[in-house]
């Protein structure tokens, strides 16, 4: 567990999480000459203008655009990563991973068990998921949980700049497959950074990102910020406690487990379908590990099961926020 | 290791040797397997041999490989342990995968064999992603995907041949055409007679070649490494060939007949036509050919006893690497699993 109030000698600066993310690979691409970036329109800047800049710097040789072939992307980083490069792979939209699967599932995140240990495969995929932008269903679904089911590979899913910029770095040093998702309405938040490039935030490390008594909320990616705004809002009448998993596998279990452990209850906020996803795991692990920690039974904040809707009021109704996170708060109060 | 360059005479007896001890390893599988003594399932190459021990006789040592599920012989002519490959399909800690893998994966790092993928296609991109660390570093080392005919139907392998292309990258495709993919024959599955024609719409030089025939393997591989080390970018090469085994041990094969499996033996088995040519040509003699027929006999025979009486599997191995920096969740379910009083929580 970490605290987000530690270590508050050190130096930062306000920056957004594109910066942040921007900012975390342009050090590990200066500290270290086998990381290299591709994907489309990797050499522009990419469609959300996350690498912006990274070719002038770093030219063609590092920063690479590949054709559409999301399949050969991902096979290829396999291959690359098992041999000595470091490839960061941009899969633009996550709802694109259906047609790399495979490549996912059953090469890099089973390379490392099945050749025994042989080989290792140090790739980063990185995407963008989350609805809010009316880009309907094929290019707003959030999809984390499926990857996170799968033996073998991180999940990194953060939600503020500084979480943002660690684990960027922290997933391009990791010696383990790592997908990184990146919320695309949270771009332009903004927060304080560390400073100093030795600064990473651990795989598998939450935190606490407002202290609370009567209720843990567990929210992850733009729903961080709802939940903030919520135990804002309550102050006074509900102290709420706010955590952010930061990475989604490994769960950093025990912090949440100690949060329950003084409330009573837990409310896990997260933008993917509400079955069988990463509110029901948290929940799971709480109520093994935890049971008697519990006064009220946990609530899920998501979406209802649905794909996301295009008409901006139906992908509102559909859409979790900071009502859904409010009424929940106050079902187990 | 001996060369296996097919150009001179002690690189044509290496070949031999190497096609032999393919062979011999494969009908050692295909009998313990029969006599239930191999777990799994298992896909054997014989009559394939020219087109393994041709093409990794091409590769040096710093060369990578990658293969499909039929990868026995790609190993052996690699030059794997015979010894660690026959202990993996026997699921022993020995084996190049502590028997984790068995006979479909297989991956040896030091030796060049990137990694077995019984996933159709999937040799093609792992292959490509090596040519880019190559490419990237500099390195002036090559990779070589070997995929199957069936695998040229798939999707992820032409995106492959899209990136290497476009990116110049040192790798080599190589298609074994054994005529079926699965139990689909070739005329079937193509609509055109020679897959190499596809390298065109790709902008890479393509070759059809006699699979059968080691030396042109050899010659045809070799002259498409040197493209690839010198920045010329890819090479399709499609080799024809055949394997007189089922997809799979145990596979009725309906869709052929034992005439065309024996026309095939009896008339371009690529050992006994190399043994003759080497006999005609007075660059090998019976007693040799005896002498190396024995020896590769007597090496199975000490791999198959190796393969026995190794340590079976280690079961903690079974919850390890799957990271390298493991995560607390897979300790934690193990003991859950393993616990025998109710869990009221720790905390």
């Amino acid at each position: 567990m970490a605290n987000a109030e530690n270590d508050t000698t050190a130096a930062t600066e306000t920056m957004t999480v594109r910066e942040a993310i921007r900012e975390g690979l342009r050090e590990e691409l200066q500290a270290d000459e086998s990381v290299m970036l591709y994907g489309q329109d990797e050499e522009d800047g990419e469609s959300f203008e996350v690498t912006a800049g990274l070719y002038d710097e770093f030219g063609g040789k590092r920063i690479r655009n590949t054709p559409i072939s999301e399949a050969a992307q991902v096979g290829a980083a396999v291959g690359a990563s098992a041999t000595g490069t470091r490839p960061v792979v941009e899969l633009s939209f996550a709802d694109f991973i259906g047609v790399c699967f495979d490549q996912i599932m059953n090469q890099a995140a089973k390379t490392h068990y099945m050749f025994g240990g042989e080989v290792e495969v140090p790739l980063v995929l990185r995407a963008t998921e989350g609805g809010g932008v009316s880009a309907a269903a094929q290019h707003s679904g959030t999809v984390h949980t499926l990857v996170a089911h799968l033996p073998g590979i991180k999940v990194a899913a953060p939600s503020t700049p500084a979480a943002a910029k660690g684990l960027i770095k922290e997933s391009i040093r990791s010696q383990d497959p790592v997908m990184f998702f990146e919320n695309k309405t949270i771009y332009e938040r903004s927060g304080e950074v560390p400073t100093d490039s030795s600064v990473t935030v651990p795989i598998g490390e939450a935190s606490i990102e407002r202290p609370g008594e009567d209720v843990t909320v567990v929210a992850t990616q733009r729903l961080l910020g709802e939940a903030m705004s919520v135990a804002d809002q309550l102050d006074g009448d509900i102290s709420v406690e706010v955590i952010d998993p930061r990475t989604l596998y490994p769960l950093d279990t025990e912090t949440i487990l100690d949060s329950v452990s003084e409330t009573g209850t837990l409310v896990i906020a997260d933008e993917s379908p509400m079955s069988y996803g990463f509110h029901a795991e948290a929940i799971s692990r709480v109520v093994e590990d935890g049971f008697f920690s519990l006064d009220a039974p946990p609530q899920r904040v998501g979406v209802p099961d649905t794909p996301i809707p295009f008409a901006p009021n139906m992908e509102h109704e559909i859409l979790p926020d900071a009502d859904d996170i409010e009424r929940a708060v106050r079902r187990v109060r | 290791m001996v060369s296996v360059d097919t150009c001179t005479v002690d690189g044509r007896k290496e070949a031999l040797r190497r096609m032999l001890l393919a062979r011999e390893f494969e009908d050692t599988v295909q009998k313990q397997f029969a006599d239930g003594e191999i777990p799994g399932f298992v896909h054997l190459s014989q009559g394939q041999e020219a087109v393994a021990v041709g093409a990794c006789g091409a590769l040096t040592d710093d060369d990578y490989i990658t293969s499909t599920h039929r990868a026995h012989g790609h190993g052996i002519a690699k030059g794997l342990d015979p010894d660690r490959m026959l202990a993996e399909l026997y699921g022993k800690e020995a084996g190049y995968c502590r028997g984790k893998g068995g006979s479909m994966h297989v991956a040896a790092l030091d030796e060049g064999m990137l990694g077995a993928q019984p996933i159709v296609g999937a040799s093609a991109p792992l292959a490509v992603g090596a040519g880019v660390t190559s490419q990237h570093n500099d390195e002036g080392w090559i990779s070589l995907a070997f995929i199957g005919d069936g695998a040229v139907t798939e999707g992820q392998v032409h995106e492959s041949f899209n990136l290497a292309a476009t990116w110049g990258l040192p790798v080599v495709f190589l298609i074994e055409n054994n005529r079926y993919s699965e139990g689909m024959v070739f005329e079937e599955q193509h609509n055109i007679e020679n897959l190499s024609d596809m390298a065109a719409s790709y902008g890479m030089e393509g070759f059809t070649i006699d699979g059968q025939n080691v030396e042109t393997v050899y010659e045809t591989v070799a002259e498409a490494r040197d493209r690839a080390v010198s920045g010329d970018g890819p090479t399709l090469i499609e080799a024809k060939t055949y394997r007189y085994r089922g997809h799979f041990e145990g596979d009725q094969q309906p869709y052929r007949t034992e005439e065309e499996i024996e026309e095939w033996r009896s008339e371009r088995d690529p050992i006994d036509n190399f043994t003759e040519k080497l006999l005609e040509n007075d660059e090998i003699t019976e007693s040799e050919i005896d002498e190396l027929r024995e020896e590769v006999e007597a090496e199975m025979e000490a791999s198959l006893e190796f393969a026995r009486n190794a340590d079976p599997a280690d079961l903690d191995a079974a919850y390890e690497d799957v990271f390298v920096k493991s995560v607390p969740e897979i300790e934690h379910h193990r003991e859950h699993v393993a616990r025998e009083e109710p869990n009221w929580g720790a905390y």
